[in-house]
């Protein structure tokens, strides 16, 4: 298992996401010899998860099933612990693509947070890129490159632990892309251009102010960048249902004009359909109204 | 016709050119126009295939010597574009010629400096423009730049001082627009090439908006070293993004309905020649053949035992499919023949004859060349899917999603993500529920994506005016191994669909 790279079966030392039904899933390490508890009882790494093929069912100690599933990017922005607030896939899905990340391309991010957005572009840049990934945060930053290793996708990152306002990505000349996703980056902007290739590269800011986004923009036209465009997305998440619609009783026809000679035939009306049942997609009662402005810029040609 | 030695020669010829080995491959270094020595791919070359852009409107070509492009109503050639570097900006010049833009920002000039407080005193009354439509023809027929042209407009506004700043902003911008012939060469990419289908031909492409394309290259997990089975029906934007996400590297799958697969997007990204290796296809009238296990595609060849309909369908898939591999060996033949012809010493009337008859069998030879290729090509595909255990499938088709991921989803493996694109709702709750019945799939999403675009500018910041009504929706899950299911209490791994609300209604 890695997060860069699939196998067909639990190995020791994999990270499995064990799906437990209906959005509840957690992580776990696979040890020989280790248990874990879940709702539906033990289950032993050993006899249970070692050597079987991910996907597959497994009986708990108390009967019950769960799947367990090979980790992706995607799970694990699902299950990782939150040290900070994160980025989600349907973000974590325009940023990539709006970067035009791909096998081979050279990132720099800044903060590395709680590493859900890392994931996700080592995944894409694999097995030839490489990701710079700059977090102020100590602990945060230590946990990080503890992460990547137990996630055998340590080859493919470099962490620093600096504040990138001040200091930088500790590179030059070497980004195809520049992630921020700081408090202040209009002060990152300059450092961002001088990681990136002279010839050129993309850049996006995340920020939930519209403020930070205006002095942003301001930060990234007086640096030279041009096709400057911000954008949201949001994700409509739907409820597939079957719904029932009652019908309404009209009451009897018009009684002068039922046919005399059959007097029971229109009367009093039993309709055979009371309700029409139908499949519908229901939007959710609430849903996310706002994560972040994504501001994209590209750097021109010097 | 435009490979790349062709072009890497002319470059070789005339400049200096090393491989320099980097940790992980190859790269060609060649010096650009400008003198500066940098990674070949960063500079332009005859043959490419290249992005247009102007504004926000986009236009994907191939560069070719002496082949006059049209774009936003001008032509021009893209001669003079070769050398230069990805990203360069050109200004049309007379004779549609390129001329490299040198001056980087030789922005708004700066006579501006009037303006009024508000609009009290601008009367719509078409007379504030005191050149006629005819005098700017005029101008530009004495070649006079975009730029020219917007600053004569400026002067001859009779209206222009009294707007207020931003409005001029914007009247120069706009009039810049119409007048400015200044488009920039850029490297294709999934970002640019969705963009573009998506503004120019949505038609094409399902209507597949671009941040619902992200959606499906993230959701299902399209990363380098996997095996993806693609069925799309979006002229290949779908194949060619996947393609780009694997780098080159794994395998790709392509299901094709009817004669043979769509790519004209997928060519418009310009992969290198090893990406095309690692693309297969499979028809989808033989995937019942394939699951059943009565496919031969020894019996391919032959041609004889599929009917003439599917014999027809046949031969255009085959030529369709002809991969550019193919058509060099064609040529390579075509070239040998002449030369063998001029060494033999025969009468000329038995020569023609005799040539003739050799072009029979060659033409013979070939056919049975590109059937044996074909064959090849097919059970290579059908090998990759009889292991039925592939990464990912994307499916983004005009055709009805039911069936043909209750089908596709037979070839992945357990543990893998699928995502299906449909421009309408209502297909996708109907694969929902299916699903749901047949089970051996798990964290089954529809979804939609909301996208808003932004002016972000100083006092003057809100939403862009116009936005996207809908981008289409995605159905996405994950499969399991369910060979096992008959033990165990648990009824479903998830809640059934909620029918007691149902009742609630009814009651």
């Amino acid at each position: 298992m890695s997060f860069v790279e699939y196998s067909e079966l639990i190995q020791e030392g994999d990270v499995a996401i064990i799906f437990l039904g209906h959005d509840s899933m957690f992580p776990l390490m696979v040890q020989s010899g280790a248990q874990t508890q879940t709702r539906y009882g033990v289950i032993r790494h050993s006899t249970d998860l070692i050597g079987r093929r991910y996907g597959s069912k497994v009986t708990c100690s108390k009967g019950g099933w769960v799947y367990v599933l090979h980790p992706t990017p995607e799970l694990w922005t699902l299950n990782l612990p939150h040290r900070t607030q994160i980025l989600y896939a349907t973000d974590i899905a325009n940023i990539t693509m709006m970067l035009e990340l791909k096998p081979g391309s050279v990132v720099c991010e800044s903060g590395t947070g709680s590493g859900s957005l890392s994931h996700a572009m080592l995944r894409t840049i694999a097995p030839t890129g490489h990701l710079y990934t700059v977090e102020f945060h100590q602990q945060r930053a230590e946990k990080a490159t503890e992460e990547f290793r137990e996630h055998k996708v340590d080859h493919l990152v470099t962490v620093l632990n600096q504040d990138v306002c001040k200091d930088g990505f500790g590179v030059t000349g070497v980004a195809d892309a520049v992630f921020l996703d700081i408090p202040s980056p209009w002060e990152a902007v300059g450092h961002a251009k001088s990681a990136m290739k002279r010839q050129g590269g993309r850049l996006c800011s995340f920020s939930p102010c519209i403020e930070q986004v205006q002095r942003t923009c301001a930060a990234l036209a007086e640096h030279g960048f041009g096709e400057i465009c911000t954008l949201e997305v949001l994700l409509r998440l739907y409820d597939v249902r079957a719904v029932s619609l009652p019908l309404p009783d009209f009451g009897p026809d018009d009684p002068s004009r039922t046919d005399p000679g059959v007097p029971d035939r229109a009367g009093p009306s039993v309709p055979t359909n009371t309700a029409v049942t139908c499949r519908t997609a229901i939007a959710p009662r609430e849903m996310a109204g706002h994560t972040g402005y994504l501001t994209f810029a590209s750097k021109s040609l010097v | 016709l435009f490979n790349r030695e062709a072009s890497s020669n002319t470059c070789d010829g005339s400049r200096l050119t090393k491989r320099v080995l980097s940790s992980q491959y190859f790269s060609v270094f060649a010096m650009a126009n400008n003198g500066e020595l940098v990674d070949e791919r960063f500079i332009i070359k005859d043959g490419d295939f290249v992005v247009l852009q102007r504004g926000d409107v986009y236009k994907a070509v191939q560069i070719q010597k002496k082949r006059k492009v049209i774009f936003e109503k001008q032509w021009f050639f893209l001669d003079n574009a070769v050398g230069e570097l990805y990203g360069s900006t050109f200004e049309v010049a007379s004779g549609g010629s390129l001329q490299p833009r040198k001056s980087k920002h030789p922005e708004i000039p700066a006579e501006v400096k009037e303006s009024g407080m508000d609009n009290r005193n601008i009367v719509d009354d078409g007379r504030s423009q005191k050149l006629t439509r005819d005098d700017i023809e005029t101008l530009k027929e004495q070649g006079l730049k975009g730029q020219e042209i917007v600053q004569q407009l400026v002067e001859n506004s009779t209206t222009f001082r009294d707007k207020t700043e931003f409005a001029q902003e914007k009247y120069i911008k706009k009039k810049k627009k119409k007048y400015e012939n200044i488009i920039t060469i850029l490297k294709p990419s999934t970002r640019i090439l969705a963009l573009m289908y998506h503004g120019r031909e949505p038609g094409k492409i399902c209507h597949l908006r671009y941040d619902t394309l992200a959606q499906m290259l993230t959701l299902g997990n399209i990363h380098a070293g996997s095996k993806v089975i693609v069925f799309e029906t979006c002229a290949g934007l779908v194949l060619g993004a996947v393609m780009e996400r694997m780098g080159g590297y794994g395998s790709v799958i392509q299901m094709y309905p009817g004669g043979g697969p769509t790519r004209a997007a997928t060519d418009s990204f310009g992969f290198p020649e090893h990406f095309h290796r690692t693309l297969h296809e499979f028809p989808l009238c033989k995937v019942k053949a394939l699951l059943a296990g009565t496919l031969s595609p020894d019996e391919e060849g032959k041609d004889s035992v599929d009917g003439p309909a599917a014999e027809h369908l046949d031969t255009t898939a085959g030529q369709l499919a002809s991969s550019a591999n193919e058509q060099r060996k064609e040529r390579d033949a075509e070239d040998s023949s002449p030369e063998g012809m001029e060494s033999s010493s025969v009468e000329p009337e038995d020569r023609d004859k005799e040539e003739r008859e050799r072009r029979k069998e060659n033409k013979a030879q070939e056919k049975k060349v590109k059937m044996e290729e074909k064959r090849k090509k097919l059970s290579a595909a059908a090998a990759l899917l009889q292991g039925r255990n592939a990464d990912g499938l994307v499916v983004a088709s005009r055709f009805h999603p039911c069936p043909v991921l209750l089908t596709l989803l037979r070839f992945v493996a357990p543990s893998r993500p699928f995502v299906v694109y449909c421009q309408y709702r209502e297909p996708l709750i109907e694969c929902y529920s299916k699903l749901r019945e047949q089970g051996g799939v798990i964290n089954l999403r529809l979804s939609e994506t909301w996208l808003r675009h932004y002016q972000v500018l100083p006092n003057r910041t809100h939403p862009v005016l116009l936005m996207s009504g809908g981008g289409g929706y995605i159905l996405s899950g994950t499969t399991i191994d369910d060979s096992a299911s008959a033990s165990g209490p648990q009824k479903a791994e998830e809640p059934a669909p909620k029918r007691i609300k149902l009742q609630e209604t009814v009651a």
